[in-house]
């Protein structure tokens, strides 16, 4: 019992040091949240490691000045495992005791949807990155006053690889195969399938596995028999690897398609031959020269290459400077409405937040074939 | 410390409490291990939102005040608890544990594919309604049911069927007649449990129920102590809130919260308060238990004495 008692103190008291930090007055503290351990932690760290380059560079240069006073700026991260109970947590810790006049993430729309009673309730706005729901900002056809975020919705991804699919590829006979199991892969197929029927196409397979699995040839022999011009494959990069290999062993030769799940260099590395000719949908091209210097800077600080989660959150800091220094003030509640209908030269685009859906609008997909095991650029595309 | 954030901790402990309690009835009192009732409280919070969502988010939403969404929450569970128990509860041992594992996946799984509860992208658009004084009052009131349960004959017999089944059933007790009632009250408790998750989240998604919770609840029965109200209170509090206490490790925290209880548990076997309970009786059959232990360890230690003393003499002579 003693030592038990001793471990807790030892426990407690660490604890209570990790908390005694102090607060400047000329300081704005911007919380960020997302998966640091976990399956996710690759995008998580993306995020996070972006995020503290950017405000360091922005400290370096004498902090930004809103309301005519200059302001150094704190990231204050913390890690939820991609949990959304975590994620709760975290943003009453991030808005009560640490005060954050905003918070950056989630990366998951899973996470970001359960955390809006408790932004209401401190008045704190939150820019998601990835989270591509459409409930994230909007339900019940109200829009949530706190939450913002900076990508296009699964409704537009998935339009736009149905018509991509179906009036540039010309295919008219699509097959899908999704991971039933998770929200974003059931999303996209809902999506993806409404808007190719809409076009006049017919879904010829429609099957699905559920997250973990690693044999895929059961569903893909039933795709294989219905011989479809294309097939959509809506998930992460590792299960899109997986069933690309398994697809080609058993003689399918048809070209694959997918969302912003499959960009990663994983994917080349495990899909090799497998995904080559195939085409997904992204948030943005990676040769675009708007891009270059932001990858550059990554890459000379942490010594990697940065995933997407970066560039997303990168338009993010960008949108919440710009909030800020719209707002003249550092208040939650002044940079929710300071967000609406604010208009950001980002990295991935052009962001206009919308004050009806708080998701920006009007902005781009690229289309991305993946030629020679590299991510070739084909075009913007838009979804009519 | 901010006050919301340690409420927001506090009631997460105190949800997660209902369900353990129910399971300390099964697995600490009765015996019965379970991996799957993360199952039942994904029945209760879908059959609970099912219940208070209004009809204009989800058209299938009844928009029925809270109190009906509890009642049908833990009700739900407890029926879908008997017909489980029918098939499972003649299992023994590691079987039923297997048993109970199955379930709760697939009713995961069934959720995935459930359209109308929004699948696997989950259901927004539940209504706030969990708050401390409820789930404070609904712990006490679980609490009370449940150590009068123990201390009644009930009770008793489920002790004996978790002591020795066989004698148990020699002495007339009907075995399987008292698995049923642990289970099906367990499962209630979840279910309940469940529908105030679902309400204090105002978001769930079949995710939420995987084996990992499933786990989280049977590791703080044990880590509590099998076959004690009290530990499985504190455990319950403590488990919850030790991620967040320890965020001031970052990345290392899981490490950190999985060494400090298995530290806990090399330090305490039988779990916090393995059999004991933090009532004024309770504390004196520990205190006497400690005494007795005790006096028959100073006994031996006297009956070792001689023996060596007669050996040395032996030697000497």
């Amino acid at each position: 019992m003693k030592r038990a008692l001793f471990v807790l103190v030892l426990v407690l008291s660490i604890a209570l040091v990790g908390c005694a930090g102090s607060a400047k007055s000329d300081t704005i503290k911007v919380g960020w949240f997302g998966a640091l351990t976990g399956d996710q932690a690759v995008w998580g760290e993306n995020e996070f490691n972006t995020v503290k380059m950017l405000f360091e560079e922005y400290n370096n240069a004498g902090g930004i000045e809103v309301g005519g006073k200059k302001y150094k700026l704190e990231a204050i991260g913390y890690d939820n495992k991609g949990d959304a109970q975590e994620a709760v947590n975290v943003v009453k810790r991030l808005t009560g005791q640490d005060k954050v006049v905003a918070i950056l993430g989630p990366n998951a729309s899973g996470n970001a949807i359960p955390i809006a009673p408790v932004l209401e309730q401190a008045k704190v706005p939150d820019i998601a990155t990835v989270a591509t729901n459409p409930k994230v900002t909007v339900l019940d056809g109200k829009v949530k006053p706190y939450n913002f975020r900076v990508c296009f919705i699964d409704p537009y991804q998935g339009a736009v690889a149905a018509g991509y699919a179906y009036d540039r590829l010309n295919d008219s006979k699509a097959a899908i195969l999704y991971d039933v199991s998770d929200d974003y892969s059931q999303g996209l197929r809902e999506f993806f399938k409404a808007n190719f029927e809409k076009k006049g196409g017919t879904i010829v397979a429609d099957e699905s596995f559920n997250g973990g699995d690693v044999d895929f040839r059961p569903q893909l022999s039933k795709i294989k028999a219905a011989n479809p011009d294309i097939i959509f494959m809506p998930y992460f990069f590792k299960e899109v690897a997986l069933s690309a290999n398994q697809a080609r062993e058993l003689g399918i030769k048809t070209t694959l398609m997918g969302g912003d799940g499959w960009p990663s260099d994983q994917l080349i590395s495990m899909g090799g031959k497998s995904v080559e000719g195939s085409y997904f949908v992204n948030h943005l091209d990676y040769a675009d020269p708007a891009v270059q210097d932001y990858k550059a800077r990554y890459k000379a600080k942490y010594g990697k290459e940065t995933e997407l989660n970066g560039y997303l959150v990168h338009d993010a800091v960008l949108l919440l400077v710009a909030g800020l220094q719209k707002a003249g003030k550092v208040n939650g509640e002044a940079l929710a409405k300071a967000l609406e209908g604010i208009q950001v030269q980002g990295i991935t685009g052009m962001i206009n937040i919308s004050p009806e859906t708080h998701n920006p609008e009007g902005k781009d997909a690229a289309i991305i074939k993946i030629v020679d095991g590299q991510y070739v650029f084909q075009e913007k595309y838009a979804a009519k | 410390m901010d006050w919301t954030y340690i409420q927001g901790i506090l009631m997460l402990a105190g949800i997660n409490l209902i369900s353990v309690l129910g399971l300390s009835l099964l697995t600490g009192f009765t015996g019965l291990f379970s991996f799957g009732h993360a199952g039942f409280m994904a029945i209760g919070a879908y059959i609970g939102a099912l219940m208070t969502v209004s009809p204009s988010t989800t058209p299938a939403g009844l928009g029925l005040p809270f109190f009906v969404g509890i009642i049908a929450g833990g009700a739900a569970a407890g029926i879908v608890s008997y017909f489980i128990g029918r098939i499972t509860l003649s299992l023994k041992g590691d079987y039923f544990c297997i048993a109970t594992l199955g379930f709760g996946e697939a009713t995961r799984l069934l959720l995935n594919n459930v359209q109308i509860f929004g699948g696997s992208r989950g259901w927004p658009g539940v209504p706030y309604k969990s708050t401390l004084p409820v789930i404070v009052l609904v712990d006490v009131v679980a609490v009370l049911f449940l150590a009068n349960l123990i201390k009644s004959r009930h009770g008793r017999n489920m002790i004996a069927v978790r002591e020795e089944e066989l004698a148990a059933q020699v002495s007339g007790i009907d075995v399987f007649k008292y698995k049923m009632t642990a289970l099906i009250i367990s499962a209630v408790y979840a279910g309940v449990a469940g529908v105030f998750f679902g309400h204090y989240m105002t978001f769930i998604q079949p995710k939420m129920f995987s084996m990992t919770k499933s786990t989280e609840l049977t590791i703080i029965v044990i880590f509590g102590g099998l076959g004690s109200i009290s530990g499985s209170v504190l455990g319950a509090v403590l488990l919850t809130a030790l991620p967040e206490i320890l965020r001031a490790f970052e990345i290392w925290r899981l490490v950190f919260y999985g060494a400090a209880v298995i530290l806990i548990m090399i330090s305490r076997p039988k779990g916090l308060m393995g059999g004991m309970e933090l009532t004024p009786s309770g504390i004196r059959k520990a205190q006497l238990e400690r005494k007795a232990r005790l006096e028959a360890r100073a006994e031996a230690r006297r009956l070792n004495g001689l023996e060596d003393g007669s050996a040395d003499e032996g030697r000497g002579a």
